[in-house]
């Protein structure tokens, strides 16, 4: 019989994902190296690794669980007390924690691994683990129960396991591999329960074994190999003196060798199960593979009341449809004003209901950001380690929440405008005291709710943008400058593709993905990036996006017959324009003096090459819309209104349209396109 | 049943094709009916920008955006009108959705791979990529097109050079 396992591999990487970020939030804390404190923290850890180490080899991840072991020893000897967990020490575990995690990317998307460093910090891990257990140990707690690790000892044990191990996914076969690892092992597998053939039921154990082992293993390291199985086994461990030693010797039991146990059906799951893991791995993986991204987990957990709230939900749609229902149910000649009225009432219940569940649906999408602000400590104290810098992280807001999709979109940019601040923002310490800041550096990440936008605001107190710097290197790099640039043109520049202030490439930032990436990855989730900055006091770069991806608040415009939308977001303001505010540049278009700026003004009949009855500006309204490049005035013939839309992809069936960056349904069941701002800001 | 009998049953089962039949101006032309998703009357279409002239635009389908193709202009018909019998095929090929207007639906026939000849050279008009062969049913010729590398010929504009690969 041969269970299929690779239905649970995603779940068991999901889990394991999860016990990483675990280790690494609880490692990351500097309470863990409080002896007297980070019992709990610890303990939490040691469970993470555990689990993981189990599963690991379940799932046919073998060599994760095998280097997980390591990891699991030493956090093992931390929290029995007999050694405390040093500065070193928490290095090394967080090193291990990034080792699993890559060595589980590595096994799902089929993608390469790094085998030298696993290596490297396997071998790191050993040599702690070599170092005199008792020499880094706190005081106190000497009474060492367990046998020294390093006295052979040898084992005697018998493993009577019930007939319903097998239902359990327990293999005897790893059990005896786990525990030949830890010395020589003989092994003897009676069959004297084993019925005949015809009455042999193929999925019970019928088997029993009495296996000998003899090397440096703790009576509690052996009992650990049957850990999974307790439950379903009668085991005796027992340790051999030499008296009984001889006793065994002269007993005519028959030892065979540990391949030799006879367990047909077991073996039959093992070889499946971790060709579908491979397998598995590789239909995960993902076409943009992308180092350290978690991006393809197909699954979302969901907290039990947004389910719950979702059931009355629909328990109050159910009752509102029924209610419609008999009103429905009356004559015609019966149908008078109350009936009317009441039919009203339930049509606005009914919507109210729509809204409500429309809003719960969405709802479940949603993630708390601290998903990605959590991993950001560990980049923030790696970094700055790194650099020679101190910095403070701040997080405020962790607990709004955003589209899933969102988020995940969002790890890559947050994560890079980290970086920057701490690589180019916040100044050495040094330097700091010197122009009369504290020697460490804060670097503030806040999510707030702001209508119907989620802003996050990346502000450090350190050096701030250099203007002369920035234009310089524009001008270097043969970058559009405007004439007498504002603050705001400026930030915008290091935006632009190609751009790279940093004095030196570090292997920090300045590797070529840079902040007109960023920009990219935030304005492809329809969200923009805001950029403020005082030289001598630092940076604060926002970023705002819609709640989710499916829906966006627009307004809808007209234009001859079509309608457009256009994403409230980018809309800075509407007016009816003056004839005497438009002026014509020979060769360039018009232009909107707008307060004394001016604005490039687009007729949309042109751009989409409509049917045109009437052109004049004045009869018309002009909406003034601005992207994260520029701004420009969109003339149309109508506003019509202002509303939440559903984005419907053009590229399902279609490809991408310049200047469209995808539909939605209106209404009365027409198409209607939505305006791409950044697009259009840039045909002029 | 027999063995033989059913044999030849499967053999003829392999080389006939039901197909839809329809019009574009005074040739008739078939397609794989499998690859029809359903008929709809023509309807006002959502105009699409700088695209060429035979994607008419889109369409909403119960909610999924369909582009639509007018083929009498992409094999370039000399008229084009839209009526009452003008009517758009959705079809599902590429694992896409794509309604192309023709002028009007007229049957649906059995033609076996023998039926099929192959069709003379016809010059730019249509490229013979996209044909099948020629069938001959009732009397009358049927062009029969392979609409699949239609549909997902980069020529005809409806996906992206780079996903067309």
């Amino acid at each position: 019989m041969s269970i299929d396992l690779s239905q649970f591999v995603q779940a068991f990487l999901d889990e394991s994902f999860e016990g990483l970020d675990l280790m690494e939030s609880e490692l990351l804390d500097d309470e863990i190296l409080d002896t007297s404190r980070n019992g709990e923290r610890i303990n939490t850890i040691f469970r993470a690794a555990h689990s993981i180490k189990g599963s690991a080899g379940t799932f046919g991840f073998g060599f994760v669980g095998e280097f997980t072991h390591g990891v699991e020893t030493l956090l093992d000897q931390v929290r029995s007390g007999r050694r405390a967990l040093t500065e070193e020490a928490r290095a090394l575990l967080l090193e291990a924690v990034d080792r699993i995690r890559e060595m589980l990317i590595a096994a799902r998307d089929g993608s390469p691994l790094d085998r030298d460093a696993v290596e490297q910090t396997r071998s790191a891990i050993g040599a702690l683990l070599e170092t005199e257990e008792g020499a880094a140990t706190a005081a106190g707690d000497g009474t060492e129960k367990r046998a020294k690790a390093s006295a052979p000892a040898r084992w005697n044990i018998r493993f009577l396991p019930h007939r319903s191990l097998f239902a359990t996914g327990n293999d005897p076969l790893r059990i005896f591999g786990y525990l030949r690892d830890l010395g020589t092992l003989e092994l003897s597998c009676d069959d004297a329960a084993l019925p005949a053939l015809a009455e042999l039921d193929p999925e019970s154990c019928y088997l029993r074994w009495t296996l000998e082992l003899t090397g440096p293993a703790a009576e509690a390291q052996v009992r650990e190999a049957f850990e999974w199985v307790e439950d379903q086994c009668d085991l005796e461990v027992s340790r051999i003196d030499a008296s009984a030693q001889r006793a065994a010797d002269a007993s005519p039991g028959a030892a065979a060798a540990t391949d030799a146990s006879g367990a047909p059906a077991a073996t039959d799951a093992d070889e499946p199960a971790s060709a579908d893991a491979a397998q598995a791995g590789r239909a995960g993986a993902d076409r943009r593979r992308t180092a350290d991204r978690r991006n393809d987990s197909g699954s979302i957990r969901v907290a039990v009341e947004k389910i719950d709230h979702l059931v009355n939900l629909v328990g109050e749609l159910v009752i509102s449809q029924a209610m419609l229902e008999t009103i429905a149910r009356a004559d015609v000649d019966e149908f008078d004003a109350v009936h009317l009225e009441r039919l009203r009432q339930g049509l606005a219940q009914l919507e109210r209901n729509t809204r409500e569940l429309q809003e719960a649906v969405l709802g479940v999408r949603m993630i708390p950001i601290s998903f990605v602000f959590s991993r950001l400590p560990r980049v923030v104290r790696d970094l700055a380690a790194r650099l020679g810098k101190e910095v403070d992280l701040v997080l405020e807001g962790e607990e709004t929440e955003l589209d899933k999709g969102v988020i995940e979109k969002l790890v890559d940019p947050l994560t890079h405008m980290v970086r920057n601040a701490i690589d180019h923002g916040i100044e050495k310490p040094d330097a700091r005291e010197r122009a009369g800041k504290p020697r460490a550096g804060t670097l503030k990440l806040r999510a707030a709710h702001q209508g119907g936008n989620i802003v996050i605001e990346i502000s450090d107190d350190g050096a701030g943008l250099n203007r002369e710097r920035i234009l310089a290197k524009a001008a270097e790099r043969g970058l559009p400058v405007p004439e007498n640039p504002s603050d705001r043109d400026v930030w915008q520049l290091i935006c632009k593709p190609g751009f790279s202030t940093a004095e030196q490439i570090t292997d920090v930032s300045g590797r070529g993905v840079g902040m007109d990436v960023v920009r990219q990855n935030i304005e492809s989730l329809n969200g923009r990036l805001e950029i403020d900055s005082t030289q001598g006091q630092g940076t604060r770069m926002t970023i705002r996006l819609p709640l989710t991806l499916a829906i966006l608040d627009g307004m809808s415009v007209r234009v001859g017959d079509e309608i457009f939308i256009v994403p409230l977001t980018a809309i800075l303001e509407s007016l009816q324009p003056k004839p005497e505010q438009l002026y014509t540049i020979s060769g360039r278009g018009r232009v909107l003096n707008l307060r004394g700026d001016y604005v490039p003004l687009l007729s949309l009949r042109d751009v989409f090459h409509l049917p045109s009855n009437r052109e004049q500006a004045e009869d018309g309204i002009v909406v003034v819309v601005e992207s994260a490049e520029d701004r420009a005035a969109l003339f149309v013939d109508e506003l019509i209104a202002q509303h939440q839309v559903v984005i419907k992809s053009l590229e399902t069936n279609y490809r991408r349209v310049p200047g469209i960056s995808g539909a939605t349904i209106l209404g009365d069941g027409r198409v209607a396109l939505i305006l791409d701002v950044d697009m259009l800001t840039q045909m002029h | 049943m027999n063995a033989a009998q059913q044999r030849e049953d499967a053999r003829s089962a392999e080389t006939r094709r039901e197909l839809l039949l329809f019009r574009l101006g005074q040739e008739e032309y078939g397609i794989d009916i499998l690859s029809v998703q359903e008929i709809r009357r023509y309807e006002a279409v959502t105009r699409l920008v700088n695209t060429p002239e035979h994607i008419k635009g889109v369409i909403n389908m119960r909610g999924t955006i369909v582009p639509i193709v007018d083929l009498r202009i992409k094999f370039n018909l000399p008229v084009v009108t839209y009526d009452e019998f003008t009517v758009v095929v959705i079809l599902n090929v590429a694992k896409r959705v794509v309604g192309v207007v023709v002028d009007a639906v007229s049957d649906v026939v059995t033609i076996t791979e023998d039926d099929l000849k192959p069709a003379p050279e016809f010059g730019a008009q249509v490229d013979d990529d996209y044909l099948d062969g020629l069938a001959t049913v009732d009397d009358r010729m049927i062009i029969v097109l392979d609409i699949e590398s239609l549909i997902t010929t980069p020529e005809l504009g409806l996906i992206d050079e780079a996903s067309a690969q």
